[in-house]
């Protein structure tokens, strides 16, 4: 069953169509990846979804449980279950890990707490009372993000490049997340144009100029991807294709 | 008695009977308690609209507790006049806590005058923590002159994130001399009419000294604040950074003015200001976990001034 569906969605920026006319069904409880070449719109896809400032006036609609979330606010898309993990997380200063992850938790006990920090692979002890803030470096960054979305209890997540700016060894706390996602019985899209990223998903889209050129289980898509998109079969512009 | 609530108000009940703490309790021109330690001496003297305050730590005395000072005023309308004058000779070490708490102002000025002199190699760190009552009703006006001595270190903070600001008005000014170092840190919340002014100057004209200014202030309403802190650097080595934000809701303004001056080619001094309204993404980041917008904005405030 799907749990969220596109219907015709077009947004327009800056007088260029970046979305254009996108129709898919994300399918409850499954990992799904969307993948394209830089620029493809994978990012305002997801912004769109979450509803952030300048990314409201689509044409078409976003369907969430049956709703229609045209009107609805960050926040109130968020109570739903709906969130995004960006690809650069915000810093905050004086904000410390614990409060931090409290805040947003539906179990605000410290036990809770510590669990989303494991769950992620970091050690709570050395990290609940440091800051969300520059002190921390990217891929710490990004696991805190991962840990917070956990604690929430999220129906549905948008990753934004869960791969970027972090090693190995911490790209494989991320994917070890996914795991607990499943668990919470979370839907995940996973934004990226990594092959890597791409293997752990269960299903995905290809997005390029702003539409979704194909999409089916990841054996097939990563064959196609491969063949089409590195290097890319047509530059990606979107300004010619997008038409 | 209204001594209580200053103390309760303060939470230093503990410190209030403890031999080992010194402390000295102010309400108005009145001192209603006074302990000292060993090597640290404490002469109060009451006159009619206040207390002159006279601060010396002897020679090498390490103060192993914090040394709590709390100047209230119980009264509804009153001026409290303080007059400090603090010597830390050589080598010697304190912290000091200090509150200042107007439960019941309507009208209340509070003026501190201070000067704070470290001897070599001396260490001084200075918690200044405001309560005040929500209604205002408060003008305060901290002055200080501060000279740090050959490798001591002076590090202030100031806070007054409780109750209503009514006006305040800093003025620090201090000199730091060679290998010494100063850390000076204000955060102020301001609401309704509240007027905050910090006016801050530092002069590294030691060898190798080393000052930080911070302030971190948030507004709302038709509070207004204007920050000015200035570093002049005069000495080879010398190292400096003032940091300055605001964040400015509603109908509120602010404006920082860093000023940053160099006078000899190997000091070096850096800068930074950010004045404006919460940052979009921490609060979009906030609110796609389902924070309202009034939550998030309160939490990244209260990270600010934290
Ligand atoms: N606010 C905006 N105004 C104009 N163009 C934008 C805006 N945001 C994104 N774009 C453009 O939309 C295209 C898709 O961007 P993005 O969604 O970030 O791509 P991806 O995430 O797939 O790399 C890019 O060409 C980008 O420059
Ligand atoms: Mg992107």
């Amino acid at each position: 069953m799907a749990i969220l569906e596109l219907r015709d969605l077009s947004l327009t920026l800056g007088g260029r169509r970046i979305l254009d006319n996108l129709t898919a069904d994300f399918w409850e409880g499954h990992v799904h990846a969307v993948v394209g070449p830089n620029g493809a719109g994978k990012s305002t896809l997801a912004s769109t979804i979450m509803g952030l400032g300048g990314y409201r006036d689509y044409s078409g609609d976003i369907i969430f449980e049956g709703q229609s979330l045209k009107d609805l606010s960050i926040d109130e898309r968020a109570r739903l279950g709906v969130t995004l993990a960006w690809q650069e997380p915000a810093r905050f200063e004086g904000i410390s890990v614990r409060d931090f992850l409290r805040a947003t938790a539906k179990d605000k006990s410290e036990q809770s707490v510590r669990d989303v920090l494991d769950a992620v692979g970091m050690k709570p002890d050395e990290y609940l009372s440091r800051a969300v803030d520059k002190t921390l470096s990217g891929g710490e960054r990004k696991k805190i993000e991962l840990a917070s979305i956990l604690a929430m209890r999220p129906k549905f997540v948008m990753l934004d490049e869960p791969d970027s700016g972090i090693d190995v060894a911490s790209l494989q706390r991320i994917f070890d997340a996914l795991a607990a996602f499943k668990n919470i019985g979370s839907t995940v899209i996973m934004i990226t144009h990594s092959l890597t990223v791409l293997k752990h998903a269960e299903h995905a889209f290809l997005m390029c100029c702003g539409k979704i050129v194909e999409k089916g289980n990841i054996d097939k898509m990563q064959v196609f991807f491969e063949q089409n998109c590195i290097p890319c079969d047509h530059k990606n512009r979107p300004d010619v294709m997008a038409r | 008695m209204n001594i209580e609530k200053i103390i309760s108000e303060a939470n230093i009940h503990a410190v209030m009977h403890d031999p080992g703490a010194a402390r000295l309790v102010i309400d108005l021109n009145k001192v209603m308690d006074k302990n000292a330690v060993p090597g640290l001496e404490v002469f109060p003297e009451e006159h009619s609209e206040g207390v002159n305050v006279k601060i010396i730590l002897r020679k090498d005395t390490i103060v192993e507790k914090p040394v709590h000072l709390c100047f209230g005023v119980s009264h509804q309308t009153a001026v409290q006049k303080i007059n400090m004058d603090v010597t830390i000779e050589t080598g010697a070490k304190i912290d000091i806590i200090a509150h200042c708490i107007f439960p019941d102002s309507k009208d209340v000025q509070h003026i501190m005058d201070a000067v704070i002199r470290l001897g070599e190699g001396a260490r001084y760190s200075y918690f200044e923590k405001h309560i005040h009552n929500p209604m205002g009703g408060i003008q305060v006006y901290p002055k200080a002159r501060i000279f740090v001595g050959k490798s001591a270190r002076f590090k202030t903070d100031f806070e007054l994130i409780r109750g209503r600001v009514g006006i305040i008005d800093i003025d620090y000014e201090i000199e730091c001399e060679d290998n010494s170092s100063l850390e000076m840190t204000a955060k102020v919340s301001g609401k309704a009419d509240d007027v905050i002014k910090i006016r801050e100057t530092g002069l590294l004209k030691g060898r190798s000294s080393r000052g930080v200014l911070n302030s971190r202030v948030a507004v709302r309403d038709f509070a207004v604040a204007h920050i000015y802190n200035k570093l002049t650097a005069t000495a080879p080595y010398a190292r400096g950074h003032v940091d300055c934000k605001e964040i400015i809701q509603d109908n509120a303004s602010a404006s920082a003015i860093p000023i940053v001056e160099v006078k000899h080619p190997k000091a070096h001094i850096t800068h930074e200001a950010a004045i404006g309204s919460v940052d979009n993404k921490q609060l979009e980041t906030l609110m796609a976990r389902g924070l309202t917008e009034d939550q998030a904005v309160e939490l990244i405030i209260d990270g600010l001034l934290a």
